[in-house]
């Protein structure tokens, strides 16, 4: 009997080293350790056996039985993972074929302009406020100390809808309605909106077109306040190491009047197309409110003073981003608006 | 303004400078130097020659052989001006010389003759043409008889110039004449300013003898001076004055129409010649137009007058537009004797009605619409009385025939040094102020630690303390100005609710794909209420550019769908584009009620994933959907009631209502209208931001994640086609009471299996109880009371 058993046991271990896979390892399972296998047979044979006999046969058996379950499952865990690379083989998949479109969309330039702006000046406490741009008269010019015959209307022309209603022409008459509403008390706002202007469109003029105006109204308003509120806004919106210079200017409804030019952002001042070779480019016009604007709004011009500026942000996009035609900005190709959806940061 | 540097530098050192820095320095002091025009740019090596003969090519009828002498040889010289002519004194190109453009010029063969070089016209030595004057403007330039064979016409005759573009702010009309801009640059470079000095003898007889002079209106014309210059010589202005008026561009006519330009352009004042016989009697008299009044004008125009048009007459007729331009019956002419020189003081505000009423502008009247120095009037008169004597020949008469009530006060501005440093944030010294105001010539006292300044008449545009402000600031120099921030109390800052609700709109459409565009708002008057959900009376332009921008819109989809069609036409098939903006609608105000709108078009693919076979075409339900998620961003409901609209699919259209107000419509474009905009299947949709903003949005609060399992039941009906899924909905709602929880469409069938004119729709029905697990016995029951009220409502159950 013993004879038989290793008989059995060097059988039992051949067929599990044959076994090429789970099936066949789980057929050989069955076939010797099932409950109709030779081992369980051996088991219930030795009844027969003399008495004194059985516990070493027992054991003889236990050993055997033991030894081929150990093998057989060393076996299948080698049979198994060998399966599952052979499935993970099988489902390998081509990674380089594009992914599931994902539809975005994005902003247009000139409002992801505007809103880089608004944010900046939020941060620095200013609210924004938002006018008509079906506008009087009285606010688009006469507030702005711009009287009818004034010979700075020559600048601007207007689209007028009846004597006294026109498409205002900038978006300083928020500015004036602020300051009327307000009552005399201090400001710190930021009016972005669109605006209008009887111009031929070409590349670099627009019947409509964008601003974004800037007011502070309070006590002591200095025009190095002004300064140093231009300069941060230059160094956040074209990079830190922009220098600002101001030049004298005019506007009617300011006094000073400048305009502010930014060191070149392309060559850093050293003179390149961007900035036509002189290292700078005009931005804005700004200046320190003139008293008759506050007069007329009520305000006591003795004791409170303020600052303006006013810039374009079709141009700051086209210096920004390199746009060479004005026209880009509305005629809404997807192939332009698509370009802007990244972000910069 | 154009200004001469040569010119300029009559009047003020300008200490050497290259151009380009004088440009920078006075840009930099406030007045902005467009541009630095080289006049010699590109030229050399061009002489005075002498036309010693001029006779036909014999090959070529258009061509001359000349031999020219040019000091050093005579050189034969092809040449195919029509005016060149033996004995005359020319502009002459060597070979070798450059000409503007880089035109190199070489000894060349023309017809088989040698030419040694080119005669040139002005036009060839970069020159305007509608500079040239008349007489030479079709062929070549003829230099004075006096002119010096063989010498450098560069040099000679003041081609060597530099002329500094400037684009002058309305308030600067001071700049506008050569002293005006000496002035400045004598301010900047700290330099004294020389006037012209003004002398010539006078005749023995009275001006006044030969002259009266009335003025009726004088609230229109303050002031007028007349000289009478008699024997005057109408001739060619000399070379260096038709230079410097080309210089300044102008173009020379006769040197008595030149000297009143010189004037003009010397001194700011602008200055009318009359031929004295022409006038006839003897008089000037300043008026108002009559009625029906006709003057033609030196252009050419016979103009119709109004009473508002201030008028020079000879006591009879109109013989000039008074500060706007001269008459034909009064003009000087080449057999003109005696002239008399005008130079008056005429009210900006009449000038400008005036010129804005004939469409007339002129050097003359663009100076006084900005007001011209009162105290330049009489020099002027007598610089021109003088340089007519000079240049012309003239008898000078005595004395000058004037009316004159024209204050010429200065104005006195007193300011404070504290009030200018508070103003700038700066500290700048009393003696630095002071040393300013004299570079300007201002002429100031300092009292009390008061700046009183006493402001010259040329300079009207310094009227209050600010502007003293900003010359002592432009010329301390900007860059001076130190970098503060306000110290104002902190404000807090940032959007409105509405602003708020603005950007999530924005932000939300950007995330599910679709792209911002930007539209006019300006429109053809057809397409101003094409898709406008409130059509209101139109609002056009006075004066509008174009019919296609002519009046403002009352809807943002017309021009949105025109970007469509753009892109499409590019052969981008899928476009999803979004618009917000205003909408003009007539309201009760005389403003009119801007609305601002949301507007969405898209077309094309709305999923495209090709390889693995997915395409979804946009449609209805898509656009739908996204106006569902926006709602849901919003917190408000949005219901979609069945709608119509010119334009839209009958079938296939839906108002937007939000608490039973219709804010917007959704739908699909007409096939009509696809085709008239060759467009494919198109969703459009376009709603009130106003009012979708309208309400403020409840405060958020949680609602507690549910803790017991919800059970689901589906029922299938058969209903007739033309009854809603909505409609079923509402009714499965209220008849599940609280227990049902959410009620969805997940199956629709319209096909063969069923009789005509049905369709099966199925229902998946949630219910749930937040305080325990519900039974199926629970659900059951209440589930048996929605299939009832279904069944009795004419549904019929599906097996
Ligand atoms: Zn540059």
């Amino acid at each position: 009997m013993e004879t038989q058993l290793n008989e059995l046991k060097s059988q039992a271990l051949e067929q599990i080293a044959a076994a090429t896979n789970v099936k066949e390892l789980n057929a050989v399972r069955v076939a010797y350790l099932g409950k109709k296998g030779p081992i369980t047979d051996l088991l219930k044979g030795m009844g027969k056996l003399p008495a004194e006999e059985r516990p070493k046969m027992g054991a003889l058996v236990n050993v055997v039985r033991e030894e081929v379950t150990t093998r057989l499952e060393e076996r299948m865990a080698i049979l198994e993972e060998q399966a599952i690379n052979e499935k993970l083989q099988s489902e390998t998949i081509d990674i380089t074929l594009p992914g599931r479109p994902v539809k975005t969309g994005n902003a247009h330039p000139l409002t992801r302009v505007i809103e880089e702006i608004e944010d900046l000046f939020i941060s620095m406490g200013y609210e924004v406020e938002e006018g008509p741009e079906v506008e009087k008269d009285y606010y688009n010019f006469e507030a702005l100390n711009l009287p009818k015959g004034h010979p700075a209307r020559d600048m601007q022309d207007t689209f007028y809808i009846s004597e006294e209603i026109l498409l205002r022409t900038h978006t300083s008459p928020v500015q004036a309605r602020t300051m009327e509403a307000k009552g005399g008390e201090p400001i710190k706002i930021i009016c972005p909106g669109k605006v209008y202007r009887r111009d031929n469109d070409d590349a670099t003029h627009s019947h409509q077109f964008t601003q974004i105006e800037g007011l502070v109204i309070g006590e002591d308003i200095r025009m190095s306040d002004l300064k140093g509120t231009l300069s941060v806004f230059a160094k956040k919106m074209f990079g830190d190491d922009r220098e600002i210079r101001l030049r004298p200017s005019f506007f009617p409804f300011t006094e000073p009047s400048v305009e502010m030019d930014i060191s070149c952002f392309k060559c850093g001042g050293d003179g390149c197309n961007v900035c036509k070779k002189t290292g700078w480019i005009e931005i804005l016009g700004a200046g320190m409110v003139h008293p008759n604007v506050l007069e007329m709004a009520g305000y006591d011009s003795k004791r409170l003073t303020g600052f303006a500026f006013g810039m374009g942000p079709e141009r700051i996009a086209m210096l920004k981003y390199g746009i060479e035609d004005i026209r880009h900005f509305y005629t809404n190709d997807v192939r332009f608006l698509s370009q802007f959806e990244r972000t910069e940061v | 303004m154009l200004v001469s540097i040569k010119w300029l530098k009559d009047y003020v050192n300008t200490q050497d400078l290259a151009p380009a820095e004088l440009g920078e320095k006075i840009t930099r002091a406030g007045i902005e130097v467009d541009a630095v025009i080289d006049r010699s740019e590109g030229l050399s090596n061009i002489v005075v020659g002498y036309v010693e003969s001029c006779e036909k090519h014999p090959e070529a009828d258009k061509l001359s052989i000349c031999q020219v002498n040019v000091g050093e040889s005579v050189d034969q010289i092809i040449c195919g001006a029509p005016n060149i002519a033996a004995g005359q004194k020319v502009i002459v190109a060597r070979p070798g010389a450059r000409l503007p453009g880089g035109m190199k010029i070489k000894k060349a063969k023309l017809r088989g003759e040698v030419s040694n070089g080119m005669i040139c016209s002005l036009q060839e030595l970069g020159i305007e043409g509608k500079l040239v004057p008349k007489a030479y403007a079709e062929g070549i330039y003829v230099l004075p008889e006096n002119a010096e064979i063989g010498s450098d016409v560069i040099t000679n005759f003041d081609l060597d110039d530099t002329v500094l573009e400037l684009d002058l702010t309305p308030n600067r009309a001071d700049a506008m004449s050569m002293l005006g801009v000496a002035y400045e640059v004598a301010a900047i470079l700290e330099e004294e300013v020389q006037l012209p000095e003004i002398t010539y003898t006078e005749a023995e007889d009275e001006a006044s003898s030969m002259l009266t002079l009335n003025v009726d209106s004088p609230e229109a014309n303050p002031l007028y001076a007349a000289k009478v210059i008699r024997n005057i010589e109408v001739k060619e202005s000399p070379m260096w004055l038709q230079q410097r008026l080309m210089a300044a561009g102008v173009r020379p006519h006769n040197n008595v129409v030149d000297i009143t330009n010189y004037v003009l352009m010397e001194y700011g004042q602008p200055l009318h010649a009359f031929d004295y016989d022409l006038l006839e009697t003897g008089n000037i008299t300043v008026r108002h137009a009559k009625t029906d009044e006709m003057i033609t004008t030196l252009d050419g125009n016979e103009r119709k007058l109004s009473l508002n048009n201030l008028v020079i007459t000879n006591g009879e007729k109109p013989v000039a537009l008074a500060g706007v331009m001269g008459g034909e019956n009064s003009e000087v002419s080449e057999n003109t004797t005696t002239v008399v020189i005008e130079s008056a003081y005429f009210q900006s505000a009449s000038i400008r009605s005036t010129s804005k009423e004939h469409g007339l502008r002129s050097d003359a009247s663009s100076r006084y619409e900005k007001g011209v120095d009162p105290n330049r009037v009489i020099p002027a008169a007598e610089r021109a009385a003088q340089l007519l004597a000079e240049l012309a020949g003239g008898e000078v008469l005595k004395g000058t025939v004037l009316f004159d009530e024209l204050k010429r006060e200065e104005k006195v501005v007193t300011v404070s040094p504290d009030f200018i440093n508070s103003r700038l944030g700066m500290k700048i010294r009393f003696e630095d102020m002071l040393d300013i105001l004299n570079r300007l010539q201002f002429k100031t006292e300092a009292i009390n630690n008061q700046l009183i300044i006493s402001v010259p008449t040329r300079r009207q545009d310094i009227q209050i303390e600010e502007d003293v402000v900003e010359e002592i600031a432009r010329l301390y120099g900007y860059d001076e100005i130190p970098s503060t921030l306000p110290e104002t109390a902190t404000t807090p800052g940032g959007l409105s609710p509405y602003q708020l609700k603005r950007r999530v709109v924005r932000h939300y459409l950007e995330g599910v794909g679709l792209l911002q565009a930007t539209t006019y708002s300006l429109t053809a008057e057809k397409s101003a209420t094409h898709f406008a959900l409130k059509p209101t009376e139109l609002t056009k332009l006075l004066m509008p550019m174009s019919e296609e921008r002519s009046t403002l819109r009352q809807s943002l989809l017309p021009h949105l769908l025109e970007s469509v069609t753009y892109n499409t036409a590019r052969r981008m098939d899928s476009v999803a584009l979004y618009e917000t903006g205003s909408v003009f609608l007539k309201g009760q105000d005389e403003l009119l009620n801007e609305e601002e709108h949301l507007a969405i078009a898209m077309t094309g693919l709305w999923v495209d994933n090709s390889w693995q076979g997915e395409k979804k075409a946009v449609d209805f339900f898509v656009l739908k959907g996204i106006i569902e998620g926006l709602a849901s961003k919003l917190g408000v409901e949005i219901e979609f009631e069945r709608g119509e609209m010119d334009g839209l699919h009958p079938g296939r259209t839906a108002y937007l209502m939000l608490d039973g107000r219709r804010i917007g419509v959704i739908g699909q474009l007409h096939p009509t209208e696809q085709k008239a905009r060759d467009l494919k299947t198109t969703i459009v949709m376009e709603l009130s931001l106003a009012e979708l903003f309208a309400e403020a949005t409840d405060a958020l609060l949680y609602t507690q994640v549910p803790r017991y399992p919800s059970i689901t039941r589906d029922v299938a009906l058969v209903l007739s086609k033309i009854v809603e899924a909505g409609s079923i909905e509402k009714l499965i709602r209220s008849a599940g009471g609280k227990l049902l929880k959410d009620v969805r469409v997940f199956d629709l069938y319209e096909g063969d299996n069923l009789e005509a004119g049905k369709k099966s729709v199925a229902f998946s029905l949630t219910y749930f109880d937040p305080e325990k697990t519900l039974t199926d016995e629970e659900v059951t029951a209440v589930h048996e009371n929605v299939v009832a009220a279904l069944v009795e409502s004419g549904a019929e159950l599906r097996s």
